[in-house]
Formats: C-alpha cells, sequence, structure tokens
C-alpha cells in the first residue's frame, strides 16, 4: 500500500516534473536560487538554538519533574515498607504480651490452686487430728468402763462363788482363797 | 494552475521571502519561518505542559512526558547507557521533523522537511556526529569498522570499499527518503484537489465525479498523518542506530 502510493507519488512527481520542466524543474532542487542555501543557514539556527534551548532548558524541566516522582514514589514505598514493619513488631508485641499474660495467669491460677490445696490439707490434717483425739479419748473411757465394769465382775464372781461353796460345800471359804481362784479363772478366761 | 487547465503540482514547494521586507534583507523563507513555528510548537509544549509540575500529570503533562519518555527509552534501548549524552539531539530531532511534517499538512502552510537542502544538511549534521563521536571514542581504532573482524584478509578490496560505499551512502538514504516521502504525499495532494477543480468545471457529472478524488484526498490527509509520524520516527531511529554503531562498533 504504502509502496504503491509511494511509487504513485514518484510517478506523479516525475511526469509533473517533467510537465514543469520547460518552466522551471523542481524548486528543491534549483539551487540557484538564493533562498534554497539561505534556508540551510536559517536551518542551521534555528536548529542549533532549539536544541540548546531543549537541551539546556526545556528537558531539565521535564526530567527534574520525573526524577521528583520517582523519588517521591520510592519514599512512599519506603515509608509504606517501614509502617509494615511496624505493624509487624506491634503484632509481634502483642503476641508475646498475650502469651506472657497467659503465662502468668496459668501461674498464678496454679499457686491458687496450690495454695488452697495445701489449706484444705491442714484442715483435714486438723479435723483427722482432733477425730483422732476424740477416739482416743472415747477409747481411753471405754477401756476404763471395761476395766470398771471387770472390776465390778471380780466382786460378783468372788460373792457369787463364796455363796455356790458355801451351798454346795458346807463351808465357809476363806475370802482370800475365793479371791485367788477366781483371779485364776479370769486370768485363764483373759488368756 | 487548474484554471489554464494544467497541473502545478511543484509550485507548493517553491520558496519564498516571508516576514516582509525585513525578512527578504536576509533572505528569511517561509520555510525558516514554519521552522520558527515548529520550535515554538515544541518548546511551548514541553513549557506549558511542565509547568504545573504535578505528580499526577494533567493531558498536556502527559503528552510531555510521553514524548521525553517515548525518546528517552529509544535512545536507552538503541544506544545503551551512553544514550542519555545523544537524548536531547534526538529529542530535537525527532520533534524538529515530526513538528515540520505535520504543519506541512495544514492548509497554506509550507513543509519544510520537503526540501532536499534540508533534509540533506540534517542528514549530514546526523553523520559527522557520528563520525566525530566514532572518532572521539575510539580514536583511529574507528576505521576498523570498514573491515569487520575474522573476514578474510584476501576479501579486504572488496569488503572496505562496500562498507565505506554503505556509510557514506547513509547520509543520501536518510535524506533522500524523508524528503521524497513528504514530496510524494504533497505532490498527490495538490494532484487530486486538481482534479477536483477541473472535475468540477467540467459540468454536472464532473461535479459528481469529483467526489472520487475528493474522498481520495480525505483518506490521504489519514495515511500522510501517519506517514508524518513513521518518518520522523525512522530518521530518529536510524540516528540512534548510527550513533550506537560509532559508541560501541558494531
Amino acid at each position: 500500500m504504502r509502496g504503491l502510493l509511494a511509487s504513485t507519488g514518484i510517478l506523479l512527481i516525475s511526469s509533473a516534473a517533467q510537465a514543469a520542466e520547460e518552466k522551471k524543474g523542481m524548486p528543491q532542487l534549483d539551487f540557484a536560487n538564493p533562498l534554497t542555501l539561505s534556508q540551510v543557514v536559517w536551518l542551521a539556527i534555528i536548529f542549533f538554538t532549539l536544541y540548546l534551548l531543549l537541551s539546556r532548558w526545556a528537558l531539565p524541566q521535564v526530567a527534574a519533574v520525573l526524577e521528583s516522582r520517582a523519588a517521591r514514589i520510592a519514599g512512599d514505598l519506603d515509608a509504606a515498607r517501614d509502617a509494615k514493619a511496624a505493624a509487624d513488631g506491634a503484632v509481634a508485641e502483642l503476641t508475646a504480651a498475650t502469651r506472657k499474660a497467659q503465662a502468668e495467669a496459668q501461674a498464678s491460677v496454679s499457686t491458687a490452686v496450690d495454695a488452697a490445696k495445701a489449706e484444705a490439707a491442714v484442715k483435714a490434717n486438723a479435723a483427722s487430728a482432733k477425730l483422732e483425739a476424740q477416739l482416743a479419748e472415747a477409747e481411753q473411757r471405754i477401756a476404763a468402763a471395761r476395766a470398771a465394769a471387770l472390776g465390778a465382775l471380780r466382786g460378783v464372781a468372788a460373792t457369787a462363788t463364796a455363796d455356790v461353796v458355801t451351798r454346795l460345800a458346807g463351808i465357809t471359804a476363806e475370802p482370800s482363797t475365793i479371791e485367788q481362784a477366781v483371779d485364776r479363772a479370769l486370768a485363764a478366761r483373759a488368756a | 494552475m487548474a484554471a489554464e487547465q494544467t497541473i502545478d503540482a511543484l509550485g507548493q514547494f517553491k520558496l519564498d521571502t516571508a516576514l516582509g521586507p525585513l525578512g527578504a534583507s536576509v533572505n528569511f523563507t517561509q520555510s525558516n519561518l514554519m521552522m520558527l513555528i515548529a520550535s515554538a510548537l515544541i518548546l511551548s509544549l514541553l513549557y506549558f505542559g511542565m509547568r504545573p509540575k504535578a505528580v499526577i500529570p494533567g493531558r498536556l503533562q502527559a503528552l510531555a512526558e510521553i514524548a521525553y519518555d517515548g525518546i528517552y527509552s529509544m535512545c536507552h534501548d538503541q544506544i545503551g547507557h551512553e544514550g542519555r549524552r545523544f537524548f536531547p539531539f534526538v529529542f530535537t530531532l525527532f520533534f524538529f521533523i515530526l513538528m515540520g511534517n505535520l504543519l506541512g499538512l495544514l492548509p497554506f502552510s509550507f513543509t519544510y522537511t520537503s526540501h532536499i537542502a534540508v533534509t540533506l544538511s540534517l542528514a549530514l549534521v546526523v553523520i559527522v556526529l557520528t563520525t566525530v563521536v566514532a572518532l572521539s571514542i575510539h580514536g583511529l581504532h574507528f576505521f576498523t569498522y570498514f573491515f569487520p573482524a575474522g573476514a578474510p584478509k584476501a576479501l579486504a578490496p572488496l569488503i572496505i570499499p562496500v562498507e565505506v560505499i554503505s556509510y557514506l551512502s547513509r547520509p543520501v538514504s536518510l535524506s533522500i527518503r524523508l524528503f521524497a516521502n513528504m514530496v510524494a504525499g504533497h505532490v498527490m495532494f495538490e494532484v487530486f484537489a486538481s482534479f477536483i477543480v477541473m472535475m468540477a468545471a467540467a459540468g454536472t457529472f464532473g461535479v459528481i465525479g469529483a467526489a472520487g478524488p475528493l474522498a481520495l484526498n480525505v483518506v490521504l490527509v489519514g495515511f500522510e498523518l501517519l506517514v508524518a509520524f513513521l518518518q520522523a520516527y525512522v530518521f530518529s531511529i536510524l540516528t540512534c542506530i548510527y550513533l550506537h554503531d560509532a559508541v560501541h562498533l558494531h
């Protein structure tokens, strides 16, 4: 398409150039015209001035804006990175604090439980000691009662034996002999 | 002229003095006036565009920044790290040519890039610059550019002239490409426009038929807009490639 158009254009130029050849030819190739060369001189002046203005004045402005934008984006990214690091630190601190508080709570709970257990043990010991004392006292009382009962039994047995001897043998035994016999029998029974 | 039933396709390229008697006294042509207008447009785009210095650019600032970034990345990609030294030159070149091409599309204006004297001067600036850069960086080692390392010595008589000719033909191809493209487009505009006038003068059927070249010219405007950008781009990217060769020697 482009080649076709270009070749058509060149064809047209050449035919037009031929048509105009009788008159002048292409104005671009008319180097007899002083304007053809003077335009090059002005071109040099204008192009060089444009180059100087662009390279010294206009383009550095664009560069400054682009650089400040790049610096600002980099700064913002750095700030975001710092903020993220701070947030991560805070999260870690929070986690550590939570863990520490949990551990402390656990410790105080177990201390309280231990203290309560110890107190309960002391109370239980005291209670059992009291009970034991009561028990011992009761046993003593029982033993005393039993001894008293046994003492009474000896007297009854001696009287009963004296009566039985008197009725069966018709003799009155010596109370000391009877008491000795009763003691022997009681000792044999106790053994 | 159309009234004389001939097509004067080349009259539009004729140079005249501009700015009245003052311009005439220093041979200041209408071509140079368009150069001044183009330069003023480029400078004001950057000045008014960058004046807000906004972090979030507006439309004009975005345009100025895209212009800057586009040429800057072209220099950087083509030439490499050293490209930033040549960036202002390539920027000037690209926008000087682009504005010349675009302003030339306006009616009653003048296309300074359609003059071989202008395009050849720009191409010579490029070629002199690349040669000076190459000599200043590599010294006499620069001349090995004309004989690639590793090529058989026996082929030297063949390779060296070919390389020298290809090097010297750079400004020629660079200047004629731009010149021919601009001239061809503008000649076609003129020819089709003359057809419109001539057919319209031929009567009712001619008026109806004149819609043809008119439609063609409308399409051609769009096409020439593309060519305006493309040729400015081609000129400056070839400059970058030549500068790359000068900096790196192949």
